[in-house]
């Protein structure tokens, strides 16, 4: 049997080939572990009852729906009604709310998005807290 | 675990009524995920259903006067200054009467009075063209009559800045956080706003929120008067029934709800206005 | 049939690559756009709309236009144009997909373009604009599609694709009206605050449009095998000087509604656009350009000696062309803007980048007029002399 073109043909799935496994060889030998989130900012140090708006493992999974969902009520239907949690007022706000406690953006938002490398536009206009540098 | 995005806010709704009501009943609907929660009503906001302001540049008698107004509302919204007319952000400003009320003016009107100068800002219309001409919503009528701009929403397109007669619009041409005024102090309350999205005042609604005035008002030291325009007891209806104002551009039927008050002279000098 | 764009002569390769080479300039700088905002452009917060969004307005006719040479053989059975409705139905594909960019190129946010399918608002005018746009554009490629496989095949096109093509005739100025309401409907804008812009736009389409299917046709008829038909270009260039002389007329109008009612705001726009206001006059030139060519170009097309020259109607239509595009690409909009909200000046004028911008959003729509021309044109030269009939 003879293929026709066969080099072209050839060359053509090598460099295919190159290409789909991209992700695998260029990401081969980095180290990737499950990143460790701190939630020990001397805010949440302070709580009584450390506990967010909602469970950890919904948060974890959830918090940007959260966020869309205050988002709109707050921007768009004038609906700033607080969140009591033991008896702890929590602001539907991402800046005044959620940063308030979580005051370590680099060690808690950053270091999960980088993780599953998701870049959410939230901080090009919501300004972070003053970290030191690390 | 895995939720759509209509899942939760049918929740959230739910556990907003149950936490009025009590916490039994959306602990007993979702078992360990909203037990705890509890909503608080905003009791401090400001809620009215027209507001509206009324200015009296007679008593911004200086330069500075006029300054510290536009500079509060400014430095709490964290608006970029660039310093240059093609990129510039403005949310109250000042412009002088004949650019202010075009076709007011006259012949042998006082030179002086000319060129006085009366601050303006988005007048929050009952008909707003901006509105009208949005394809996403983006900018939208609050019940409050607050002419509000998601930012989120916003794709820039612009077609609210073709349609405000006023120029209360401003586009983000450049990243807001460039500019050297930002560098150097930004509001950490407030956010700024991204490349590309247009924004304009939004009458404080962050302040309302917590029952305090709009910055311009609380820095005007009476010259500008909010009130509740619905309300024939408020203090800006009774200067409004009892001293002559003037709106700008009326006969385009927005309805705008930014008056000024008229006559006198004590007005304040400044030389020229960019 | 995509096939028959792959095989072509060398010219035809040149041509592609040079169109490929502008888009790659376009595009790298539309990139350095993207990063650091419209401030690369020359708008401003006083004129906030520019070059894409006139050229968008521009080629929103381009598109309709093509309505000019399918209505005649569809509702009148004119049948010089049986064989090149083909080229106003593909001539309108590419113009909606040059319009489609030039709207994307223009937005702040392009990353959002969806919020405006994914908060409808019936209200907005460009709502109803990005429809019946995006509308248009299925029309014209389902029509052009099927008629072209038929013909290739020598049938005749399936029944189903005549009251798309009846759609499509109703459709055409559809787009430019709705185009047009973007700006006759906005309080405070006494340039377009004008009940004839719907018409007006649809004068300077029917001009414009059949004006480039005339230059598009002769170069056709040089550079391939296919001849569109000298019968067919006499008729567009009568289209297009009935509707150039429409076109003007409506001017008029506007002149003496500014000028007879005396009104400050209704006169300014059109004293800075044609004379200059406040000392400011950089668009003068430029629109009187177009005024003069508009005016030769009717004084040469209303002999019909110069129309049955193809060398002179050549040049009447590109005159004509050249003066609708200042007009309507450049002149409405910013005549819009100036002045500004508060009486003042601020004057635009396009940057570099902008401009290159511009030409790369031109080249793509070329480079998809080119492959779908090379195709039609590959059809009609393998058929030639087999009398279609649709």
């Amino acid at each position: 049997m003879k293929i026709y073109n066969g080099g072209k043909i050839l060359l053509g799935l090598i460099i295919f080939g190159a290409l789909f496994a991209s992700p695998f060889y260029l990401n081969m030998g980095k180290v990737s572990a499950k990143p460790e989130l701190k939630i020990d900012t001397p805010e949440i140090q302070k709580l009584e009852d450390k506990k967010c708006v909602e469970p950890k493992e919904f948060m974890r999974a959830e918090h940007m729906q959260i966020l869309n969902s205050w988002r709109d009520a707050v921007v768009r239907n004038g609906d700033r009604e607080q969140i009591i949690i033991s008896g702890h007022k929590y602001e539907k706000s991402l800046q005044n709310g959620c940063m308030k406690c979580h005051s370590n953006k680099k060690d808690f938002c950053d270091k999960c998005h980088n993780y599953m490398a998701v870049k959410p536009y939230c901080w090009d206009c919501h300004i972070a807290p003053k970290e030191k540098k690390s | 675990m895995s939720m759509n995005r209509r899942e939760f806010l049918k929740i959230a709704g739910i556990s907003t009524i149950a936490g009025i009501g009590g916490t039994a009943l959306a602990g007993g609907l979702r078992k360990g995920v909203l037990e705890a929660a509890q909503a608080a009503p905003n009791t401090d906001a400001l809620t009215e259903k027209r507001w509206g302001i009324a200015i009296d540049m007679s008593k911004l008698k200086s330069e500075e006067s006029i300054k510290r107004v536009t500079e509060a509302c400014h430095r709490i919204h964290n608006v970029p200054d660039f310093s240059n007319t093609k990129d510039e952000v403005k949310w109250i400003w000042t412009e002088t009467f004949e650019h202010s009320f075009p076709g007011q003016e006259h012949k042998f009107m006082a030179e002086d009075m000319k060129h006085k100068p009366f601050l303006l800002l988005c007048n929050h219309c009952d008909n707003p063209a901006c509105v009208r001409v949005c394809p996403t919503k983006a900018t939208f009528k609050r019940s409050d009559g607050i002419v509000m701009q998601d930012m989120h929403r916003c794709i820039g397109c612009r077609f609210c800045m073709a349609a405000c007669p006023f120029g209360a619009r401003s586009f983000n041409y450049k990243n807001p956080r460039l500019a050297k005024n930002l560098q150097e102090y930004m509001n950490p309350e407030f956010p700024t706003r991204t490349i590309g999205v247009v924004e304009k005042c939004t009458f404080c609604y962050e302040r309302l929120a917590k029952g305090l005035k709009p910055a311009c008002v609380e820095e005007s030291n009476g010259a500008l008067v909010f009130g509740d325009l619905d309300d024939p007891a408020s203090e800006i209806r009774k200067i409004l029934a009892s001293k002559h104002t003037i709106r700008r551009k009326p006969e385009l039927g927005t309805e705008p709800n930014i008056y000024y008050i008229t006559g006198g002279n004590d007005y304040a000098v400044v030389p020229e206005i960019r | 049939m995509l096939e028959k764009a792959l095989s072509g002569s060398k010219k035809y390769w040149t041509w592609i690559f040079i169109l490929l080479v502008f888009i790659g300039i376009g595009t790298v700088n539309y990139l350095r756009q993207f990063q650091t905002g419209l401030t690369i452009t020359g708008l401003s917060r006083d004129v906030s709309w520019g070059l894409y969004i006139g050229q968008f307005t521009f080629l929103v006719g381009v598109a309709a236009s093509g309505v000019m040479l399918v209505l005649p053989y569809y509702l009148h059975n004119f049948k010089q144009f049986a064989k090149i409705t083909i080229l106003g139905e593909f001539l309108a594909v590419s113009a909606v997909i040059m319009c489609m960019l030039f709207i994307f190129v223009d937005m702040g946010q392009p990353m959002r373009v969806m919020n405006i399918l994914l908060y409808p608002t019936p209200n907005s005018v460009m709502f109803w604009d990005a429809m019946v746009l995006s509308g248009y554009l299925a029309l014209n490629i389902i029509i052009g599609w099927v008629v072209l496989g038929s013909d290739r095949k020598g049938i005749a096109p399936p029944k189903w694709v005549k009251p798309i093509i009846y759609l499509s005739i109703a459709w055409a100025p559809l787009i430019h009206t709705v185009t047009a309401f973007l700006y006759a409907g906005i309080p405070g804008r006494h340039f377009w605050l004008t009940a004839i812009m719907a018409a007006r736009f649809l004068a300077s389409a029917f001009s414009g449009g059949p004006a480039l299917l005339i230059i598009l046709a002769l170069i056709i008829r040089k550079t391939t095998k296919f001849d569109p038909g000298k019968e067919a270009i006499q008729t567009l260039g009568k289209i297009v000087t009935y509707f150039m002389i429409t076109n003007v007329f409506f001017l008029g109008l506007e002149f003496f509604t500014a000028f007879y009612s005396n009104i400050p705001g209704h006169m300014h726009p059109f004293k800075y656009l044609f004379a200059g206001l406040d000392g400011h006059a950089k668009l003068v030139p430029l629109m009187w350009t177009s005024v003069i060519l508009a005016i030769a170009s009717i004084a040469l097309l209303i002999f019909p000696a110069v129309r049955r020259n193809e060398s002179t109607l050549a040049i009447a239509s590109a005159m004509v062309f050249i003066s609708l595009w200042i007009d309507k690409g450049f002149g409405l909009i910013i005549g819009g803007f100036v002045p500004n909200m508060f009486e003042k000046v601020t004057e635009y004028w396009p940057t570099m980048p902008e401009t290159l911008i511009t030409i790369g959003v031109w080249a793509a729509g070329f480079l998809v007029l080119t492959i779908l021309y090379k195709i039609a044109i590959t059809v009609r030269e393998e058929t030639a002399g087999v009398e279609i009939e649709h």
